[in-house]
């Protein structure tokens, strides 16, 4: 991860300035074994969201990485507000726990439907990836309703046991509107 | 439908018997109801919040809002000075504004072309001596008699509001003097934006004012405080209200004995928080004011709230979208003076709040679970006596729904309902 991504300031690089751009500068990915290991870590934790296995949505990302949802207004504008942050995957965890002890909703499902993604090189060794996504969210009565879509801003590195981690994933939401609350993440 | 008096609704409404401690739950869901609320409270006398006075910052600013279901835009002049209007061509109705906020000249209306200078004063208009002396205007075409429809505007700390009421005394005197100095407490700062985010909840604007002044419910609810063992030293407080009680300010305090300089002078007490959290940081905190208040909820009439708690500053906006459905608005808030840690700590504590705030994301839908536990019951009411009947503050308690009460007081002055 470079210095930008873990300095004081959470904020992201804008895709819409000179800077984000930079984002997804780097080389392109050519080891397609690589590339196949990224669709795979994808969907892989998609599925995981969509199937409410929620304890293993922590385990996508390293100790010290970055999660943010935040709307595409904000980001643009290159204000740091998120509808969920969690610095570290601590953070992450006493979210799996308060959504699943303390915080009171109704049932839901989510379906993820992802995009291929645009892979670069990153300067540190990493990966850059960008990736659409839509969500549906149906409720306990039947109710289904595009819930968010998007696009995932991700740093990925690859760990020493070849494994891929997150170790920032930004959720850009297209719409400021959340229908009713954001409780599992996206 | 245009109703003229509380007597014009279809079905004659009456109060219950018991006063304001009974809301019937008709009151959620009767159209009729809600088309008297648009012309009686929000575009009667009340001061409506429009935007943040950041949202037109510089000369040629504008920024489009809402004023119950009436579109308005508020724009910054060249001058300096700011107005409102009603954002509909004085020619057919249809918007002029039509970008959420941006900086211009003129507001030109797209349709047929008639521009209108930053006050609303119609300037200019297409063709208006017709095409090679063909059509145009008629001779008796006065351009100085057309204009937006004017709101009186006033901005008052940070915040601009609105008003139909060419009558209305100051906002300083609508909201009274306490609820002006916690106005002034909490955003009385060289403000900067954070972000926003907005939220649809599934439920009639008043369940969202009545919730916001429920601190009832707060530790029943919202348990993820008690949840997570997080020892808050901040528990004792009360509830404050204005004169006319439908404004209200909920506070808490740090206990007295915590009062001593150790922390007051202590920069970050996330430590005050024990508690079973694996990334305490959420709770990373300074003492930003000298008084002992760590959190403030204020309500002012009709929909608009603001908190100050802990460092998060947010300014609440709930629009009425329509009988059942509310947009509301949170607009997190720093200040130019703030250090990048304590910008960090501000956006850190925006995960309590919110859409998905980890303490508060049940009010999302928990004013929809009365809309939708109250269908076919328009003829109940609610029972609200926690803490008494009355409309005395409660400033030494929070169990107590007086807040609420206060609501409905002034909800029911405004509408006339006998």
């Amino acid at each position: 991860m470079d210095g930008a991504a873990m300095g004081t300031q959470p904020q992201p690089q804008p895709q819409s300035e000179g800077a984000a751009d930079d984002f997804m500068q780097g080389g392109a990915v050519e080891d397609l074994a690589l590339r196949a290991r990224v669709a795979d870590f994808m969907l892989d934790y998609a599925h995981a969201i969509d199937d409410l296995d929620l304890h293993a949505w922590p385990r996508f990302f390293t100790e010290d990485a970055r999660y943010k949802i935040i709307i595409r207004q904000n980001f643009e504008a290159n204000l740091p507000m998120g509808v969920m942050y969690c610095e570290g995957a601590g953070m992450m965890r006493d979210r799996v726990l308060a959504l699943e002890t303390a915080n009171i909703y109704e049932p839901h499902t989510y379906s993820h439907v992802l995009s291929g993604s645009r892979l670069t090189q990153a300067p540190d060794g990493g990966l850059h990836a960008r990736t659409n996504f839509v969500v549906t969210r149906t409720m306990q009565e039947g109710r289904m309703d595009t819930f968010a879509a998007g696009k995932y801003l991700d740093r990925i590195a690859v760990q020493p046991d070849g494994s891929l981690r997150f170790t920032e994933r930004l959720v850009v939401l297209d719409s400021r509107r959340i229908d009713i609350l954001l409780v599992f993440p996206l | 439908m245009t109703l003229a008096t509380a007597e014009d609704l279809s079905e004659p409404f009456v109060w219950p018997e018991g006063g304001i401690s009974k809301v019937p739950y008709r009151l959620f869901s009767d159209p009729d109801i809600y088309a008297l609320e648009q012309q009686r409270i929000f575009r009667g006398p009340v001061w409506n919040f429009l935007c943040l006075e950041l949202d037109v910052k510089n000369p040629g600013d504008f920024k489009m809002t809402s004023v119950g279901e009436t579109p308005v835009v508020v724009t910054r002049d060249k001058v300096g000075k700011v107005h409102a209007m009603v954002n509909r061509c004085a020619h057919k109705g249809a918007l002029v504004c039509l970008k959420d906020k941006g900086n211009a000249a003129v507001l030109t209306c797209v349709y047929h072309s008639w521009s209108y200078r930053l006050d609303g004063q119609l300037q200019g208009i297409a063709f208006r001596n017709g095409i090679k002396g063909k059509g145009g205007m008629p001779e008796d075409f006065d351009i100085t008699r057309h204009r937006l429809q004017p709101l009186k505007v006033e901005v008052f700390s940070g915040l601009v509001f609105g008003t139909f009421d060419e009558g209305m005394p100051s906002v300083e005197s609508y909201l009274g003097p306490l609820m002006a100095k916690f106005v002034r407490r909490s955003l009385d700062k060289p403000l900067r934006p954070l972000g926003l985010q907005s939220q649809i909840i599934h439920n009639n604007w008043k369940l969202y004012a009545e919730n916001l002044r429920d601190s009832y419910h707060a530790t029943l609810l919202h348990t993820f405080y008690t949840t997570f063992k997080i020892n808050r030293l901040d528990m004792d407080g009360g509830i404050l209200m204005s004169d006319d009680k439908w404004h209200h300010i909920s506070f808490a305090k740090r206990a007295t004995l915590q009062e001593d300089a150790e922390y007051r002078n202590a920069k970050v007490h996330s430590a005050q928080y024990e508690s079973k959290l694996d990334g305490p940081q959420l709770l990373d905190a300074w003492d930003e004011e000298d008084d002992g208040i760590t959190h403030v909820i204020q309500s002012i009439f009709p929909n608009l709230g603001i908190h100050f708690t802990l460092n998060s500053i947010c300014v609440r906006f709930f629009a009425p979208r329509g009988l059942n459905e509310t947009e509301l608005f949170w607009f997190y808030l720093g200040t130019e003076d703030d250090t990048p840690e304590q910008e960090r700590m501000r956006v850190m504590q925006g995960n309590l709040t919110g859409a998905a705030g980890l303490v508060s994301l049940e009010d999302g839908c928990i004013n929809e679970f009365v809309q939708r536990g109250t269908r076919g019951s328009e003829d109940k009411i609610s029972f609200v006596e926690m803490g008494g009947r009355d409309l005395e503050q409660s400033e030494q308690s929070r169990a107590t729904e007086v807040a609420i009460r206060g609501f409905w007081t002034g909800y029911r002055r405004i509408m006339g309902f006998a």
